[in-house]
C-alpha cells in the first residue's frame, strides 16, 4: 500500500485515486453526458478513396438537418503549417470541399434526435463521385507518374529529409555488411473509449462549451477557435473522463470542428460518439513504415555505419498540431537507438496516400525504428556468428559515457543501458534456456529475442520547434491552493486519460506539503479552471506538470510554514511538516488551523503577513529541452509452431528505468498496457487496404487485438537512475512499454526459426507470414541443394 | 452503428413464427441468441422489416431421444451444451467443441440452431455436425418438416438450404457406441476468434463409422474419405500420412498457408483421437 519506507509521497505504491469511480462504473465519459434537448450527429462518409464530388443534394424536408461544406460559412480547414523548408501544407476541411481523399472522409453532417435516426438521414443524402486513381501505398505515392493527392504540390511528399554524417568510405572499408527490407503494418489505436464530443452554448457564460474526449484540452481550445474564427475567450473545452488516448486524442479532429460549429450557430447541445467502425476505418491510423537498411560492422559486430531509407504512409492530410512530418522526423532521429553510432545516413519520405491521416500513436515512430534497428543488430550478430546480446553489448552506449550526445544530437542524460540488457538476459534465463533442445515437447521451435531502446520523454520547446510544429510546448503550469479547512487543491491544464495523474500529481504535492494524500484533490483539463498546459502526450505529464506541481506546492508549503510559525510563535525556519501537522518542537498546528487563520480569522495574523496567500501558480520545464531519456531492455521467449505459424509468448521480461518513480504501481500499469499494445503490433494488429484504398479491416473480426489469453505475464524489474535535469529526477514512462515488444518478439521468432533458415521481416508476424517465410527458406535451401 | 427501424415480435409457437415468416414475404429475420444478427443489424448489413424472436418457443427447446438418435431443439445455447445441461451422445465431443466457441458471454446467448443457420464456414457447429453425420431438421408451415444431412446443409458461405420461410427447428445427433473416439482441432489466431482451419475426425468401430473432415473453408466443410478409409484400415497414425495429399487434391483452390493449416488441423485431430484423453 505504501512506499517501502512508508508515506504517500514520491515513490509510494499508493492505489490510484481515480480507481474508485472507474471500478464502480461511476466515471463520466463523453457518452455518459445527457443534456436537455441534446441531438445526435452522424456523418456521411466517403465510400471511395479518391474522387471529385460532382453533385450532392439534401433530402427533401431535411434541409435544416443536413450540412455540407458550403453550409459551414467562415469555418477554416485544419491547416498545419511547419517551419521546416520543403514541408507541404494540406488543407483538411471539416467537411469535404469538392474532393475526397480517403474512404471515411466526412462529406455531410446529419442531425436527428438519436443516432439511429441520424444514420437513417445519412442514407438519404445523395452524392455523385467522379473517381480519381488511388494512391494506396507509400510506394505507389512515390512513383514518378503517380496521381497527385494535392495537385498543387507537384508530388505526393509532405516532406523529404536527409541526414548524412560520416558515411563516406564506410561501405568500402567495413568487413561486414547486412541489408534488410522491413515493414510495419498500418495500425489503429483502439483506446477503449473512442473519440466523441458534446458541444453546447452556455448562455450565462457566453461560451461555447465543448466536452470532448481529448488529451490536450487547451490545444483544442486554440484549434477550435482558429478554425471557427472566434475568440478563444468564448470557447471552453471541458473534457470529461477519457478512456485512453494513445495519441489519437491529441489532435484536432474534423468532427470536433463540425459539431462545435453546430452548437455555436444553433445554440443547442449536439453530440457525436465515434463508433468502432468509424474508428477502424476512418480514424486513428498509425505505425505504417517501410525501411531499407544497410548496416556496416566490424568482425565483432561493432556498428560502423548505418544507411537507411524510411517511408511513412502518411495518409491524405496532416493532423494538427503534430503534423504529417513528426513521424518521419522521429524515425530519422531515433533510428540509431541506444547505440554508439558514429556514421549515419538517413533519408525519410513522408508520403501522402489515400488513407486516413496518420496520427502519432504511443511511442511515435519508435516502435518502428526499434523494430528496424533491433532486427539489424540481430542480423549483424548472425553475420559475425555471435549471440545477439553480445553484439548489443558491443554497441550500447556505456554508463561511463553518460551524459552522451548521439549522432542525431539526442542527449542521453543518464542511465546504464548495458546493465539493463544483462539483467533482462538473466531474468529470461538465457544461459539455461540456450542449453535446452531447440524444440519443445510439442515440436514447436523455441527462441529468445532482445530489444533495447531509449525513450525521449518530456522533450520540450527547442525539440518541437526544430520539428517545425505550428505549436510548441513551453512551460507547464500548475495551481496549488490550501483550502480554509486545510485540504489541498491542485489544478493543471494537462488531462487525465487513464495514466494515473490524479494520483501521481497528488503524490508530488504531498511530497512538498505533507498534506495527507486523501486531502489532496487534483482537477485537470478544463480550460475554464485550470492553468495552461499543452497537454498529455510525449510521455511528458509527470515530468512537466509534475515539476510544475512540485514548484507550486513548494511555494505554498513555504507560506503554510510562515503562517504556522506565526500561530506557533516561532520562526518559519523552526517549523516542520510531520504526521499531517505542522510542528515546532512538541507544539503543533493543523493545516486547517493555517487555512482558517488566512481565510477566516485574518485578525489573528500580524499586519505584516505575507500577502501572497495560500495559493500559487508555478510554471516549469526541465533544465534541458532535449527531454529526459528513459530506456528499457525487453526479452521475449517464444514458441513457434512451424506447422500452423502460430506463436506463443512463453515468457517476457522487462528491465526499465524511468528515473525516479513517483508511483511504481502506476509505472508498472503503464508498462503492462504499453507492452500489451506492443504484442498487438508484433503479432496481431493490421489494417490492410486494397488497391482501391478500401480498408479491409472494418470490424474487430478482421482487426485482431490481443486479449488476456494472448498476453504473457510481463515480468518487470526497475532500475532507477535519476535524471540530472528534471525535478526529482523523474523521467517519462507513458509510451515506453509499447516500443520494444515487436522487436523483441520478432527477434525471438527469428531465433526460433533459425534451424529452418527462415527469417521474418514484416509485422505483424501472422501465421501466414511465418508459414510463408518457412516455405521460402525451404525453397531457397532446395535451390541451393540443387545447385 | 445503430440498426434501422424494425418491428419486433415474439413468437409463442413454431407455427406462429413460420406463419409470420411467410406473411412477411422474405422481409423478416429470425432472432434467437442474437450473436450474429445483432452485429449485422447494427452494421446495417441485415435490414429486415421485422425480427421474429423464437427464444420463447417451447418446441425449440424439446429433446427427443431414441436408441439411435438424440435430437435437440434449435435454441439450446453453446453454454448449455458446454455445461452438460443436455445429454451428450458423442462421448464428450459436443461439450469440448462448445467450450471452444467464442467467449463465454457469446456462448451464454448464442444457440446451436442460430449458428448453423448463420452458416459462417468457420463456425464450430458447421464442421462438427457435418463430421458426426448429424441431420438438420427444418420446419416450414406449408410442406412441414424436412431433414437435411448436415454435411450438405451449407450451399456456400453464409448460405444454406434454408428457404425464406424455413426455420431450423432441431438437430438430430447420432448416438455413438462406447467405442467411439474423436478428435477436434482448430487453428485460431487468438482465443475466441473464428478458426482459420478446423480438423475433426471420429472413429466408431462398433458402428463402423469413420469420418474425417476439414472445415473453416470458403464454403461448406469437406469430408476426407481417403483419410477416413485409412483411419479405418490402418489407424490414426497411418491416416495422418495421407491427409496432406487429400487436402491438396480436394482443396487445390485454397492458398498454401490455408491448406497447410487445414492439413495440420486434421492431423492433430487424428493425434487427439488416438490419444487416451478423448475416449
Amino acid at each position: 500500500m505504501t512506499h517501502e519506507n512508508g508515506g504517500e509521497g514520491i515513490g509510494a505504491r499508493v492505489p490510484r485515486k481515480e480507481d474508485d469511480r472507474h471500478l464502480h462504473g461511476r466515471g463520466q465519459f463523453t457518452g455518459d453526458i445527457r443534456l436537455p434537448g441534446m441531438r445526435d450527429v452522424a456523418f456521411l462518409r466517403s465510400p471511395v478513396a479518391h474522387a471529385l464530388i460532382t453533385r450532392y443534394s439534401k433530402p427533401q424536408g431535411y434541409e435544416n438537418s443536413v450540412f455540407f461544406h458550403g453550409d459551414l460559412a467562415g469555418v477554416a480547414p485544419i491547416t498545419t503549417r511547419s517551419s521546416i523548408p520543403g514541408y507541404k501544407v494540406s488543407d483538411y476541411p471539416a467537411l469535404a470541399a469538392g474532393r475526397v481523399r480517403f474512404v471515411g472522409e466526412l462529406i455531410a453532417m446529419c442531425v436527428a434526435n438519436n443516432r439511429a435516426a441520424a444514420e437513417d438521414l445519412c442514407e438519404l443524402v445523395e452524392v455523385d463521385y467522379d473517381e480519381i486513381p488511388v494512391i494506396a501505398s507509400s510506394k505507389a505515392g512515390l512513383q514518378r507518374d503517380a496521381t497527385l493527392l494535392h495537385p498543387e504540390w507537384g508530388d505526393n511528399l509532405f516532406l523529404e529529409t536527409s541526414f548524412d554524417r560520416g558515411m563516406d568510405g564506410i561501405a568500402k572499408a567495413a568487413p561486414v555488411a547486412v541489408e534488410l527490407k522491413l515493414s510495419t503494418a498500418r495500425q489503429v489505436m483502439h483506446p477503449m473509449e473512442g473519440k466523441g464530443l458534446v458541444a453546447w452554448w452556455d448562455h450565462r457564460a457566453g461560451q461555447l462549451v465543448v466536452h470532448t474526449s481529448t488529451q490536450v484540452p487547451h490545444l483544442i481550445r486554440i484549434g477550435l477557435a482558429e478554425c471557427l474564427g472566434i475568440p478563444q475567450a468564448i470557447v471552453r473545452v471541458s473534457p470529461p473522463d477519457v478512456g485512453g488516448g494513445f495519441g489519437y486524442k491529441c489532435m484536432l479532429m474534423p468532427e470536433e470542428i463540425a459539431v462545435a460549429w453546430l452548437a455555436l450557430t444553433q445554440k443547442q447541445p449536439f453530440r457525436w460518439i465515434e463508433d468502432r467502425r468509424e474508428h477502424l476505418t476512418a480514424g486513428a491510423n498509425a505505425r505504417q513504415h517501410e525501411y531499407k537498411l544497410k548496416a556496416y560492422a566490424d568482425e565483432r559486430g561493432r556498428l560502423l555505419g548505418l544507411d537507411a531509407e524510411v517511408a511513412v504512409d502518411c495518409g491524405a492530410y496532416s493532423v494538427w498540431p503534430f503534423s504529417a512530418c513528426l513521424e518521419a522526423a522521429q524515425a530519422g532521429g531515433n533510428l540509431p537507438g541506444p547505440y554508439d553510432l558514429k556514421s549515419y545516413r538517413c533519408k525519410t519520405y513522408s508520403v501522402a496516400t489515400n488513407k486516413p491521416p496518420f496520427a502519432p500513436y504511443r511511442g511515435v515512430a519508435r516502435p518502428g525504428v526499434c523494430f528496424a534497428i533491433e532486427l539489424t543488430i540481430d542480423a549483424i550478430a548472425k553475420a559475425v556468428g555471435r549471440e545477439a546480446w553480445e553484439v548489443r553489448m558491443e554497441n550500447l552506449v556505456a554508463a561511463a559515457a553518460m551524459p552522451y550526445t548521439n549522432i542525431t544530437n539526442k542527449h542521453y542524460d543518464s542511465g546504464d543501458y548495458p546493465a539493463s540488457l544483462l539483467e533482462v538476459k538473466r531474468m529470461i534465463d538465457f544461459d539455461l534456456r540456450r542449453t535446452l533442445p531447440p524444440r519443445d515437447k510439442k515440436g514447436r521451435y523455441l527462441g529468445i529475442g532482445f530489444a533495447t531502446y531509449t525513450e525521449q520523454s518530456a522533450h520540450g520547446t527547442k525539440v518541437f520547434a526544430a520539428w517545425g510544429l505550428p505549436l510548441v510546448p513551453g512551460f507547464d503550469q500548475a495551481h496549488v491552493k490550501l483550502t480554509p479547512d486545510g485540504a489541498l487543491e491542485v489544478r493543471a491544464g494537462i488531462h487525465t486519460i487513464g495514466q494515473g495523474l490524479e494520483t501521481t500529481l497528488a503524490q508530488v504535492a504531498h511530497e512538498m506539503t505533507r498534506v495527507p494524500l486523501k486531502d489532496i484533490r487534483v482537477t485537470l483539463g478544463d480550460t475554464a479552471n485550470t492553468p495552461f498546459s499543452t497537454g498529455a502526450y510525449a510521455s511528458r505529464g509527470i515530468v512537466m506538470t509534475g515539476g510544475a506541481v512540485s514548484r507550486a506546492s513548494d511555494i505554498v508549503a513555504a507560506r503554510i510554514k510562515a503562517i504556522a510559525a506565526h500561530l506557533l510563535q516561532v520562526k518559519a525556519d523552526d517549523v516542520t511538516f510531520r504526521e499531517g501537522r505542522i510542528f515546532s518542537g512538541e507544539a503543533s498546528v493543523s493545516y486547517a488551523d493555517v487555512g482558517r487563520a488566512w481565510y477566516i480569522r485574518p485578525d489573528e495574523l500580524p499586519d505584516n503577513v505575507d500577502r501572497s496567500g495560500l495559493e500559487a501558480t508555478a510554471a516549469y520545464k526541465p533544465e534541458t529541452d532535449n527531454g529526459v531519456f528513459s530506456y528499457a531492455s525487453h526479452a521475449a521467449y517464444v514458441a513457434v509452431d512451424a506447422d500452423t505459424g502460430l506463436v506463443e509468448i512463453l515468457d517476457y521480461a522487462i528491465v526499465e528505468d524511468c528515473g525516479r518513480m513517483v508511483n511504481p504501481m502506476v509505472v508498472e500499469g503503464q508498462t503492462y498496457g504499453g507492452a500489451a499494445q506492443g504484442v498487438g503490433t508484433a503479432l496481431f494488429e493490421e489494417s490492410p487496404y486494397d488497391d482501391n484504398g478500401q480498408p479491409l479491416a472494418s470490424t474487430l473480426i478482421d482487426y485482431l487485438l490481443p486479449g488476456p489469453t494472448e498476453l504473457p505475464r510481463f515480468r518487470i524489474h526497475h532500475m532507477e537512475t535519476l535524471s540530472p535535469y528534471s525535478a526529482h529526477g523523474i523521467k517519462g514512462v507513458g509510451e515506453g512499454g509499447a516500443i520494444a515488444p515487436s522487436a523483441a518478439i520478432v527477434n525471438a521468432i527469428n531465433d526460433a526459426l533459425s534451424p529452418l533458415n527462415a527469417v521474418l521481416r514484416d509485422i505483424p508476424a501472422t501465421p501466414e507470414r511465418i508459414l510463408h517465410a518457412i516455405a521460402e527458406a525451404r525453397h531457397n535451401t532446395a535451390d541451393k541443394d540443387a545447385a | 452503428m445503430k440498426p434501422a427501424a424494425l418491428d419486433y415480435a415474439r413468437a409463442r409457437t413454431l407455427d406462429e413464427a413460420t406463419d409470420w415468416l411467410a406473411e412477411s414475404d422474405g422481409n423478416s429475420k429470425i432472432f434467437a441468441g442474437g450473436q450474429s444478427i445483432g452485429p449485422m443489424l447494427n452494421l446495417r448489413l441485415a435490414r429486415p422489416g421485422k425480427l421474429i424472436d423464437i427464444r420463447h418457443v417451447p418446441q425449440l427447446r424439446m429433446i427427443e431421444a431414441d436408441s439411435r438418435v438424440y435430437s435437440i431443439g434449435a435454441t439450446w445455447t453453446h453454454a448449455e451444451i458446454e455445461d452438460g445441461m443436455i445429454e451428450d451422445p458423442t462421448r464428450g465431443l459436443l461439450p469440448f467443441v462448445a467450450r471452444g466457441i467464442a467467449y463465454r458471454a457469446v456462448r451464454n446467448r448464442g444457440t446451436i440452431g442460430g449458428s448453423l443457420s448463420h452458416a459462417d464456414p468457420a463456425a464450430d457447429w458447421v464442421s462438427t455436425m457435418a463430421a458426426i453425420g448429424a441431420t438438420i431438421v427444418v420446419h416450414n408451415s406449408k410442406p412441414g418438416l424436412r431433414r437435411i444431412a448436415a454435411e450438405s446443409f451449407l450451399l456456400g458461405a453464409f448460405t444454406t438450404q434454408l428457404g425464406s420461410t424455413d426455420i431450423l427447428s432441431s438437430v438430430e445427433i447420432p448416438r455413438f457406441s462406447p467405442d467411439m473416439r474423436w478428435g477436434y482441432y482448430k487453428v485460431c489466431r487468438k482465443t475466441g476468434e473464428f478458426a482459420k482451419a478446423i480438423g475433426t475426425c471420429i472413429a466408431d468401430a462398433r458402428s463402423n463409422i469413420y469420418r474425417v473432415l476439414a472445415g473453416a473453408l470458403n464454403g461448406r466443410p469437406v469430408l476426407l474419405p481417403n483419410t477416413a478409409e485409412r483411419l479405418k484400415q490402418d489407424g490414426a497414425e497411418q491416416a495422418m500420412g495421407v491427409v496432406r495429399d487429400e487436402i491438396d487434391d480436394l482443396l487445390a483452390h485454397l492458398d498454401n498457408p490455408h491448406r497447410q493449416q487445414l492439413t495440420v488441423a486434421v492431423q492433430r485431430s487424428l493425434i487427439q483421437l488416438a490419444s487416451p484423453r478423448s475416449s
